[in-house]
């Protein structure tokens, strides 16, 4: 009788799941000429990876779309990687005993995704800026400028603060999860602290770790705002290119390739990283919230 | 020992510095009586008298707090009874549902908001009625909050004796009335915390929202969003800070209230 409940739910999915990116895909191996006819074609991902595209506005170095896809995957690189090595030791401590009992925290972690994530970016440039609030105590000690907005660190820095938490959370989450014995049968078996932390506690926390990666590289991948707001108006992430070619440019067909490129590279590093994860963790955001 | 443990704090000392300095700073500037941002001219409460004035704000806010409850509404109500129903289905066709409603939550917020726009824009043309605007953007919000809810849900569902169900039954329930009395109590804190979920995603959410809404129809988010050209006006930093001191509220609220009842649980069972 129940099982009645599933059939109009494999509707709702099949149309605002399964079509909507069914449409993309479509879009990304057709195009359409000047009579209005669309055929099929491969010349959308001809483009994305030929150096050069003469149609784009933008200044010369802009123009390779192949760039903008690897600067993308650069940054996003980069910030799990600082993501990782700053999350890692929080979520570290806060299992320790003289932490573990504090929820407290853990509140504090969660709290500041409460707040409108695009004003928080935003008023990293009241901190960043030529006149903002780091540079005008570096003045007043006399000392020289630091000028990162509008450049790759600021965008770097967009992104490990955004991300950070959801890189200690899982961790955090697969670090309580252990069971403390096992650290003091490890020790009363003769490991030091290095030991056991090298070879019980990190290789037990390695799902967390591969959680936390999904959920910070993800985002980073695809984010538009961090670079709109952080990077300036000359900057480009794929996440913005393909912002631009549907709302700006209104040319679906390459960017719906750009789409499906960018969620190939989604699907890529999830294999990959499923290979570390044999506990088959529960990704997404869900975990964190 | 103790100097390990200062390391300790220091380091969890600065990560959090790290997180709240730019609330810390947009708490700061909204009372400062300078409309640009970076220098502080003296305090003033000038920008909640304006925000409480405004209406362009005070419309985007209504959106936000509409398209917040009622696509939590709408997306719990489906998220709940399409959990009960793929848990009754046959195991291989529950992994291939599960691992579709799962796409949208591992995929991009960008592709999520482009291809709904897509199939929006797609279905419009072809059938040349409508047009983007609240119906949709409401919509796409259900569309992301429905598998959040599923995955609330579902564990509580495997919980689940399945036996209760038929004894209800059994003992002269209509479906319905087993249904309401006897499952939904059981799957209830799941089904909270998907709502809670779908609420705070929808609230937050920019991207979705910016892709599928239409002209004229505006967010916070997409409102923030649109200011951040000209430069985000003061009022808003006064909103944000009132926003975030009523959700800490709300939170500390329900966290005293969780560790009270837990308190009187452990007494009542004599622990």
């Amino acid at each position: 009788m129940k099982k009645l409940f599933a059939y109009p739910y494999i509707v709702w999915m099949a149309i605002f799941i399964a079509a909507p990116l069914l449409l993309v895909f479509y879009y990304s191996v057709t195009a359409t000429d000047a009579l209005g006819n669309t055929y099929f074609t491969l010349a959308n991902f001809r483009r994305f990876f030929s150096p050069f595209s003469p149609d784009m506005v933008q200044p010369f170095h802009e123009r390779i779309f192949v760039v903008v896809a690897l600067r993308s995957l650069r940054l996003a690189l980069q910030s799990t990687l600082i993501c990782f090595v700053l999350g890692y030791p929080v979520a570290y401590i806060m299992t320790r005993k003289e932490y573990s009992e504090k929820s407290v925290l853990l509140f504090m972690l969660l709290a500041p995704m409460w707040m409108n994530f695009l004003l928080r970016t935003y008023a990293w440039l009241t901190i960043l800026e030529r006149n903002g609030l780091i540079n005008n105590l570096l003045g007043r000690l006399g000392l020289p400028m630091f000028d990162i907005l509008y450049t790759d660190a600021a965008v770097l820095l967009g992104m490990v603060y955004n991300f950070l938490p959801f890189m200690i959370l899982p961790i955090y989450t697969s670090l309580k999860k252990q069971d403390p014995k096992l650290v003091e049968a490890a020790q009363d078996l003769g490991a030091g602290q290095l030991g056991v932390f090298l070879r019980v506690v990190f290789p037990l926390s390695i799902p967390g770790v591969v959680s936390g990666i999904t959920m910070v590289f993800m985002p980073a991948a695809a984010t538009f705002i961090i670079p709109h707001l952080l990077g300036g108006r000359q900057y480009f992430l794929l996440g913005s290119l393909v912002e631009m070619q549907f709302l700006n440019i209104g040319d679906w067909h390459f960017g719906s390739a750009v789409a499906v490129i960018m969620m190939m590279m989604m699907v890529v590093s999830m294999v990959v990283l499923s290979f570390f994860d044999k506990g088959g963790e529960n990704h997404g955001r869900g975990t964190v919230i | 020992m103790s100097l390990h443990k200062a390391v300790k704090k220091l380091y969890l000392g600065l990560i959090l510095f790290f997180l709240y300095a730019p609330i810390l700073v947009l708490m700061v500037f909204s009372f400062n009586a300078s409309r640009s941002r970076g220098n502080w001219e003296g305090f003033t409460l000038d920008w909640y008298r304006v925000l409480f004035n405004d209406p362009q704000i005070a419309r985007a806010l209504r959106n936000t707090l509409f398209v917040g409850v009622s696509s939590t509404v709408i997306a719990t109500t489906i998220g709940t009874l399409a959990a009960v129903g793929i848990d009754k289905l046959k195991r291989g066709s529950k992994t291939i549902v599960m691992g579709i409603s799962r796409i949208p939550v591992m995929m991009p917020d960008i592709v999520t908001g482009l291809s709904l726009m897509v199939l929006y824009l797609f279905i419009i043309r072809t059938l040349g009625v409508g047009r983007m605007g609240m119906g949709t953007l409401l919509l796409s919000h259900v569309m992301f909050n429905v598998p959040y809810v599923i995955l609330s849900v579902t564990p509580k569902l495997r919980q689940l004796d399945a036996n209760l169900y038929e004894a209800a039954l059994d003992l002269g329930a209509t479906p319905l009335r087993a249904f309401v009395q006897v499952i939904l109590p059981e799957i209830w804190p799941g089904v909270v915390t998907g709502a809670m979920l779908a609420f705070t995603l929808s609230i937050d959410d920019f991207m979705v929202s910016f892709f599928t809404t239409g002209a004229g129809v505006q967010n916070l988010s997409i409102l923030i969003f649109s200011m951040a050209r000209r430069g985000v006006q003061p009022q808003i930093n006064a909103l944000s800070t009132l926003m975030f001191l009523a959700i800490l509220a709300m939170l500390f609220l329900i966290h005293w209230r969780d560790k009270r009842s837990e308190k009187r649980l452990k007494e009542r069972m004599g622990l």
